[in-house]
């Protein structure tokens, strides 16, 4: 079953869904997190923290993938930290696609969440509270529940922002076959080269299929978590 | 017993109170935007004190946060947790004296709903339900009523009669209708802007003519605690005995043997200096004139002693003048059979 896809382009189509997944599952509780300290909370900075989590949004993805370059890169305050300390390198590897996209999906994940958290009455949470449930508990039992289908809506967006991700990745982690080429870049790749058309069209269907297949899985998701 | 001093400044409202209430009922009255739910709210620790007490039993609980204070609270809007089922939201605080607190309140056949299925009163009593098997020790009540209607009102107001005679929870009520506050309340706590008014027995406060202009001229009355003697078919009427004498109610009221408390409005008591006699006015009891308040817009509110018990009657200046009435003169109230309403 090759679905008229060559090895390195299946590589790259699993490659794309592995750094997707992993990006969408790490960034999604730090999406709530920061979404319930954004809706729920007031305190001194919110704006920066605001303003830092959107930043990959309208930043050049170049930029934000030269940033991490230096932040992360081997060199950097804390890529240089984590290759002495811990001896991970994320700079044209893998899992340095998978902070690129992570952190390319972040925002919209964060505003997905945020939305579903503002529609939850505060008043529930306040009765919760009266109940004697803890702020933990509130959030397991309370909070959490009620804004599943905005979680939900967040992981796929992320997920698809995530599989699509190009510029920052490129430009942190390059295109190296095998360990950084996503289906973004393996395309990118093929167009300049003449005659790769059919490889092309290829993995622009894979494409439209993935991101079509996660709109249904969460749409379908939506629809269980409404009918409970 | 509950004794508060809540200093707060809130917006535009600067609470400031400070009352006891003993065991029982005790309604928190006033008009709207008087702080009657910042009140509440404090109580529970949803909103931090500027300064001031809370203390429940001598125990001082200002500094704890609402989950460590063992207050139930029931809110307006009921606030039931929408994505569990009514026995789901019964238990999430706890599940004290569960079936009873079930059969008390009648919630036996709702336990598999979702709370978008319950009616408003449906509601109102899962949420009374899921605030009491927390056990609280104090329990209060936001205008539980007030989003009803007048037939599910009627449906809810007996559960509340059964939840104040039967738990040992003191419950805080904030209502702003007084014929709510006169059927349910022991104690009364009026509050206008963000002050006490004035704290007291019901049946004291109801019938103090200073008070009127706060509690409104069409509520102002005393509330009578009287005894059920029996019941006459033929006319079909309830014979009651107050302790300054025999009333009667049209209507079937209560069994025999219970206390009921009859408001009695200002506005429906007459006096007459003699004993009457062949009156279409059934009920006559002979009262002493306590005080006379002149209210400035031509009528006189007249504190009257029915054998210890409080009333009050509301009769224009020019009638007062004319009976040359005075304190401690002897007289007699008629209260017409119809004005008595429980």
């Amino acid at each position: 079953m090759t679905l008229g896809l060559d090895a390195a382009a299946w590589t790259a189509v699993l490659l794309s869904l592995r750094v997707a997944l992993v990006a969408t599952l790490c960034a999604l509780p730090l999406a709530i997190w920061v979404a319930h300290v954004l809706a729920r909370r007031e305190f001194w900075g919110k704006q920066v923290l605001n303003g830092l989590v959107h930043l990959p949004l309208v930043l050049p993805p170049v930029v934000t993938g030269y940033l991490l370059l230096v932040v992360f890169g081997g060199n950097g305050v804390i890529g240089g930290w984590l290759a002495q300390t811990f001896g991970i390198t994320l700079a044209f590897r893998w899992t340095g696609a998978a902070l690129a996209a992570a952190i390319m999906a972040f925002p919209l994940m964060v505003r997905a969440v945020r939305l579903g958290i503002e529609a939850v009455d505060p008043g529930l949470e306040e009765a919760a509270a009266t109940l004697g449930a803890s702020r933990m508990r509130i959030f397991a039992t309370v909070t959490l529940p009620l804004i599943a289908p905005g979680v939900l809506a967040g992981a796929v967006l992320g997920f698809a922002k995530a599989l699509g991700e190009f510029g920052a990745t490129i430009t942190f982690v390059a295109a190296i076959p095998g360990q950084t080429q996503t289906i973004p870049s393996a395309i990118y790749g093929l167009l300049q080269v003449p005659g790769q058309e059919g490889a092309v069209v290829a993995l622009v269907i894979v494409s439209i299929v993935l991101a079509m297949g996660a709109l249904i899985a969460s749409e379908w998701l939506a629809r269980r978590v409404r009918a409970r | 017993m509950i004794d508060v001093a809540l200093h707060q400044r809130l917006g535009d409202l600067t609470l400031d109170v400070a009352f006891e209430a003993p065991a029982g009922l005790t309604a928190i009255f006033g008009p709207s935007g008087a702080g009657k739910t910042s009140i509440l709210r404090a109580i529970a620790g949803l909103t931090s004190l500027q300064s001031g007490h809370v203390r429940l039993d001598g125990q001082e609980l200002s500094h704890l946060p609402p989950q460590a204070r063992k207050i139930g609270y029931v809110f307006q809007d009921a606030r039931l947790f929408p994505h569990m089922t009514v026995e789901q939201n019964l238990a999430y605080g706890g599940s004290h004296d569960r079936d009873r607190i079930i059969e008390m309140l009648g919630l036996g056949n709702l336990l598999n709903r979702r709370p978008a299925n319950l009616s408003g009163g449906e509601a109102q009593r899962v949420a009374i339900g899921r605030a009491l098997m927390r056990a609280p020790q104090l329990l209060l009540l936001d205008e539980p009523l007030a989003s009803l209607d007048a037939a599910r009102k009627a449906e809810v107001m007996p559960y509340l009669e059964r939840l104040r005679d039967t738990a040992k929870v003191p419950i805080l009520y904030v209502s702003h209708d007084m014929a709510e506050v006169a059927r349910l309340a022991t104690t009364l706590v009026l509050v206008r802007d963000g002050r006490l008014v004035q704290a007291g027995p019901l049946e004291t406060l109801l019938s103090t003519p200073a008070l009127i202009p706060e509690l409104g001229a069409s509520v102002a009355g005393a509330v009578l605690p009287v005894q059920v003697t029996d019941f006459d078919p033929a006319d079909h009427m309830t014979n009651v005995q107050a302790k300054a004498g025999r009333l009667m109610i049209p209507g079937q009221i209560g069994t025999v043997g219970e206390t009921l408390r009859l408001r009695i409005p200002a506005r429906d008591v007459i006096l007459s200096d003699v004993a009457p006699t062949r009156l279409s006015a059934l009920n006559s009891l002979a009262v002493t004139i306590q005080s006379l308040t002149d209210t400035h817009d031509g009528y006189v509110d007249v504190a009257l002693d029915a054998a210890g018990d409080p009333l009050l009657a509301r009769i224009t200046r020019r009638s007062a003048r004319q009976m040359d009435l005075k304190p401690v003169q002897g007289i007699f109230a008629i209260i017409k059979a119809t004005a008595v309403n429980r």
